[in-house]
Parts: structure tokens; C-alpha cells; sequence
């Protein structure tokens, strides 16, 4: 058997979407890939994929693996296990980076078995030891107050899936090969989990949004103003986990450790109290404005500006001083 | 009618985060103040299996690995209606990672033996690496569903549920035996029986298993079976922020707002 050489990145689609989170990914292997001098393979499974090829194609892989099937078209933990393993088992890539999203966590989770192999998961930082060659990451824990570094210490593929918004995805000046893999036909024939159906709405893409209002647990869920204001100055609307919790929003709205990570330049925060899970997701943010009743809030101490106020009565003037409103 | 078999819940506890302190010199995580809870996912995993548990049969069967002292909050999901509990106990299980997490329960799931379903919160708060469903599953040799949000209908041979996925869900429909990860906050539990409580504290006999017990060796399991290791700890601090106070009526208030953004 050939050694394990190169770093691999899933790059995750479904139904035709392309998941920026990989790029994100892909773009970062290619700074490792170029440091250690391994070659950087992209990881493609979808159906009609020529698009998304041409997209992937753009952020630094020198190979992009890609197989194309019917089957394929959406996640399917068991089709994606198994076509998986079959690329890495044919390519023997020594790491393998997968995006921190619902579908390539469920993926690397079973990856992880199949292999026994060291999988860290969502993490904030990844990297690869300059003397051992292992993979080191950074990951969080205890609700993102305490960062872990954590090294792969057995197995192979070594493993990661890293957190969205993590890194930047950039164009690269170089075009990755495309590899079309033809697949065994009994790898994707197994038919334990089916599609029944799908109902999916465009998101936007809050981890990149140059201005955020966030709604916390003070709102009471009622977010029409938060909307409107929101509105009025071209801004993303996100949630503290209670007000996810409490199924106003989608979870993808979500902000802090379990949610989003936000870089925008400005962001508004109100009625939240400030909980470490939640500062965490408002860490890289330029400016944030805060606005809550209670002047002890710990949200306080997180913030540029402190407004010790109603949030609605803030959202009201704010409406009316940038002329919206009736 | 569809009967159900075993229903296998897995149960962790962990510390409230908010409350947990990190030592700076001894680089430590400090967790001997911060309050004990059952994990929140699990919580709604637990009610999950309960509702199907009155809809559908079976017997639902706490799974849970950890020091003895957990039995207290094992005790609370009898209390909250389960049947029966297993704590895989063993001083060798310390610092195991998810790989061996999954490894010890896959093997505590096949020795409970006879079961339709296993469900699970979506991740722990404290780990929060959501690789523990997918890999018993693996383990098992059994299809997973990650993120359900809610069960639509059991079959003969199978389980519809919907999941959430990226902008909305996808209903599927996956054949038994399964892995269910139940998304945070997706129903609400049910608060313990007070008479069941009494009487989980007083005759409910908890089923304890050591490694032994499950066919593992030390060297499978702990530090040694673990294929992650943790180097290095430190806090991470937020950024120092102005904190400025900005006073007066709303108005004022809004007024100096946008002009210190420049939203205007």
C-alpha cells in the first residue's frame, strides 16, 4: 500500500448548492499545501455538478475528485459514507478537512469509525506540526470559553471539521484538475435511508454580513421592529440560542459556539444578557452596540457602546431617526 | 399495529458552561462549581423517546457513561418516565475521546440487545462534537439521522422523521434499527414524576457495567484508546471592548448611535 500523502477537503454540496463553508476549507488547505508541500485534493460529490465543478475548481486544489450519480444529488449519510471511503481508500490522503456543517459533521462522524481515525470537530484553527507532521487544532470547548489544542495522536485519515467563517475562501490563481471517478454501482445501491422530501429557503450568509442586528431573549421573539431597523440599514437579523430555542427562527440564525460565527463591522445586540456561548459567535466583530435593561448584564462587557434602555424604545427612535417607520 | 422494540437513550451529564473557571497557571478547567445538568439535548432526546414510547410501544432504556455520582441524574429520566438504565462505569474510561465514547456504547447497545431505535441529543454541551450519534451508528453497522426535529410516522420496518438542514429540513425515511440525533430544544421534556422519583431514589435498582463487562480491554479505552489528545488549554478572552455608556432619551440615544457608526 502507498503511504498517506496530500490533504483532502470535502467539499460539501446538496442539491445543487455549493456549502462556502468548503472553500473556506479548501482555501486553507491550500496555504498548508503549499507550507508542507502536499498536494491539496478537493472531494466533490453531487449529480449535474459541472457548475459547481467549475466554482470549486477556483480555490487552490491541485486535483478535484469528482464523482457524479443520481444517487449523489442529495446528502445521503449512507451513499456519501460509502463513496467517500471509496476515494480515500483509492487516493490514501493523510488528512482530510470537512466543513463543521450539519451534513459533513454526520459524514465525518461515521468517516471517523470506518477509518479509526482521529477526528477533531469544529474547530477554530487548523494547522500541521512543523516537526511530526500531525495534525494540530484548536478547538472549543465548555461553551467557547476554553480553547483545547488538540493534536491527532492515531488513524488515518487524520481528521477535522472545521468551523464556518474560520478562514477566508479566496480565489486562487490556479485551476485544480478535474479527476471524474466512476463509482462500483453497489456503493450507492443500498437503500436504508430515502428522501421523502425537501423544503429549503435561500440563507443568507450571516458569518460574511457587514452588519448584523441581533434579537435576544429581551425581544420576547416579537422581531418586527428588529426587522425593520434591520431593514433600514442593509443589515443581517440573527438570534441568541433562547430565541432559536424557542423556534422563531431556523437554527441557522443562530448566533455563538453551537450557531454562527459573525465578522461583521457592525453589530447590534439587543436584549441579549451576554451569556459566553453567545459573546463568543460576536467575538470578531468591529463595533457592537448593545442595548438592555438591566445596566449588570454581562453583555456589557462585551460591547463598544452600552445602552441601558428598552430595546423596543431604541428601535423606535433608531426607526424613525433614519426616516422608515409610518 | 407497529410495535417498537428498545428505545436506547443515550444520557450525559455536564457542567452549565457559564459557571465553569479556568485557571490560568495550573491551566486547568475548574468544573467543581459549576452546577451538574443533564445534558439540554439529551433532555429532548429522552422526551422524544418518551412520546414514541406512547405512541408507538417499546421500552425505553437510559444509556449512560460516567462516574457513579451521575446515577442521581440517571434517576431523574426514570423519574421522567423511562423504564430502565445502564451506567457503563470504569475508572478506565477516563479521558476518552468521542472515537472511544461511541466505541463503549455501540458495545453497551448490542449487550442491551433487542432494540428499534437509538436516540441521542445532538451533541453535549461540554464536548459539543456531535460525532458521537454518527459513529455509534457505524459502529452498530446501522443507518443514522442526525438533527431530527420531529418523528412523522413509524412503519412496519422503518421510521420517517424530518431533520433540519441547512435553510430548512428534509423528511426521511430510514430503516430500523437506527440512530436518531434529536436536535436542542425541539420539544419540551417533561418534568420528573415527583411519586416516580420517590420511588427511582428508593427501589429502582440502576444497572451498572464496567468495561469488562462489554469485552473491552484498559488499552482499548481512556487515554490509551483514544486517537485525539488534548496539549494545551488556555481561555480564550474576548477582545478588550470601549464600553462606553451612551445616555439620554431614545432619541438622543439614536441620534448619537448613527453618527458614531455613520449609518446614515
Amino acid at each position: 500500500m502507498s503511504e498517506w500523502r496530500g490533504i483532502s477537503v470535502f467539499i460539501e454540496q446538496d442539491n445543487g448548492e455549493l456549502e462556502r463553508a468548503s472553500l473556506e476549507v479548501l482555501t486553507r488547505a491550500g496555504e498548508l499545501g503549499r507550507k508542507f508541500n502536499e498536494e491539496v485534493l478537493g472531494i466533490l460529490l453531487g449529480h449535474e455538478t459541472d457548475n459547481l465543478v467549475k466554482e470549486a475548481s477556483r480555490y487552490g486544489a491541485d486535483k478535484l475528485i469528482v464523482v457524479d450519480h443520481p444517487d449523489l444529488r442529495h446528502y445521503n449519510s449512507d451513499a456519501y459514507t460509502e463513496v467517500v471511503s471509496y476515494i480515500i481508500n483509492k487516493y490514501r490522503p493523510r488528512y482530510l478537512l470537512l466543513p463543521a456543517t450539519r451534513n459533513s459533521r454526520d459524514l465525518a462522524g461515521r468517516l471517523a469509525v470506518r477509518f479509526r481515525a482521529c477526528l477533531s470537530a469544529h474547530v477554530i484553527m487548523v494547522d500541521i506540526d512543523e516537526k511530526d507532521r500531525k495534525l494540530v487544532t484548536a478547538v472549543p470547548g465548555f461553551g467557547g470559553n476554553i480553547v483545547a489544542t488538540v493534536v491527532c495522536t492515531g488513524g488515518k485519515p487524520e481528521m477535522a471539521t472545521v468551523s464556518p467563517g474560520t478562514y477566508e475562501a479566496r480565489v486562487s490563481d490556479k485551476e485544480a484538475t478535474v479527476i471524474k471517478e466512476t463509482i462500483p454501482a453497489d456503493l450507492v445501491g443500498r437503500r436504508r435511508i430515502e428522501l421523502v422530501e425537501k423544503s429549503v429557503s435561500p440563507m443568507p450568509d450571516l458569518s460574511r454580513a457587514e452588519r448584523v442586528v441581533v434579537a435576544g431573549l429581551g425581544t420576547g421573539g416579537d422581531l418586527e421592529l428588529i426587522k425593520e431597523f434591520a431593514n433600514l440599514i442593509g443589515a443581517a437579523v440573527g438570534v441568541t440560542r433562547p430565541l432559536a430555542d424557542m423556534g422563531i427562527v431556523p437554527r441557522d440564525y443562530q448566533i455563538g459556539t453551537t450557531g454562527v460565527s459573525l465578522r461583521a463591522k457592525v453589530a447590534f445586540v439587543f436584549g441579549a444578557s451576554g451569556a459566553p456561548h453567545f459573546v463568543y459567535g460576536i467575538r470578531d466583530c468591529g463595533t457592537i452596540v448593545a442595548v438592555n435593561t438591566d445596566r449588570e448584564a454581562p453583555i456589557f462587557e462585551n460591547c463598544d457602546y452600552c445602552v441601558v434602555a428598552d430595546l423596543f424604545d431604541i428601535l423606535k427612535a433608531l426607526i424613525k431617526e433614519l426616516g422608515g417607520g409610518k | 399495529m407497529v410495535a417498537l422494540k428498545n428505545i436506547i437513550v443515550t444520557m450525559k451529564v455536564t457542567p452549565k458552561p457559564e459557571e465553569i473557571r479556568f485557571d490560568p497557571i495550573t491551566k486547568t478547567v475548574d468544573r467543581s462549581k459549576a452546577t451538574n445538568e443533564i445534558n439540554p439535548a439529551d433532555k429532548n432526546a429522552l422526551e422524544l423517546a418518551l412520546q414514541l414510547k406512547e405512541k408507538y410501544g417499546g421500552k425505553v432504556i437510559i444509556l449512560s457513561m460516567g462516574p457513579p455520582f451521575w446515577d442521581q441524574f440517571i434517576k431523574m429520566g426514570i423519574a421522567m418516565g423511562a423504564d430502565d438504565a445502564v451506567l457503563v462505569s470504569d475508572r478506565a474510561l477516563g479521558g476518552s475521546d468521542a472515537f472511544v465514547t461511541s466505541k463503549v456504547l455501540a458495545a453497551a447497545i448490542k449487550k442491551i440487545g433487542d432494540y428499534s431505535l437509538v436516540i441521542t441529543g445532538e451533541e453535549s454541551e461540554d464536548g459539543s462534537t456531535g460525532q458521537v450519534p454518527p459513529g455509534i451508528a457505524e459502529w452498530l453497522g446501522i443507518p443514522a439521522v442526525t438533527y431530527v426535529s420531529q418523528i412523522v410516522d413509524v412503519t412496519e420496518d422503518s421510521i420517517i422523521v424530518r431533520r433540519t438542514i441547512k435553510g430548512g429540513y428534509e423528511v426521511v425515511k430510514v430503516k430500523l434499527p437506527a440512530v436518531l440525533s434529536v436536535e436542542l430544544g425541539v420539544n419540551t421534556p417533561r418534568f420528573p414524576d415527583f411519586e416516580r422519583l420517590q420511588w427511582a431514589q428508593s427501589e429502582f435498582k440502576l444497572t451498572i457495567w464496567g468495561i469488562k463487562d462489554l469485552g473491552l480491554t484498559e488499552d482499548e479505552v481512556g487515554f490509551k484508546g483514544s486517537l485525539t489528545a488534548v496539549t494545551e488549554l488556555r481561555e480564550l478572552r474576548p477582545r478588550e471592548r470601549l464600553r462606553q455608556f451612551i445616555e439620554g432619551s431614545p432619541e438622543e440615544i439614536a441620534r448619537e448611535l448613527i453618527k458614531r457608526l455613520g449609518l446614515k
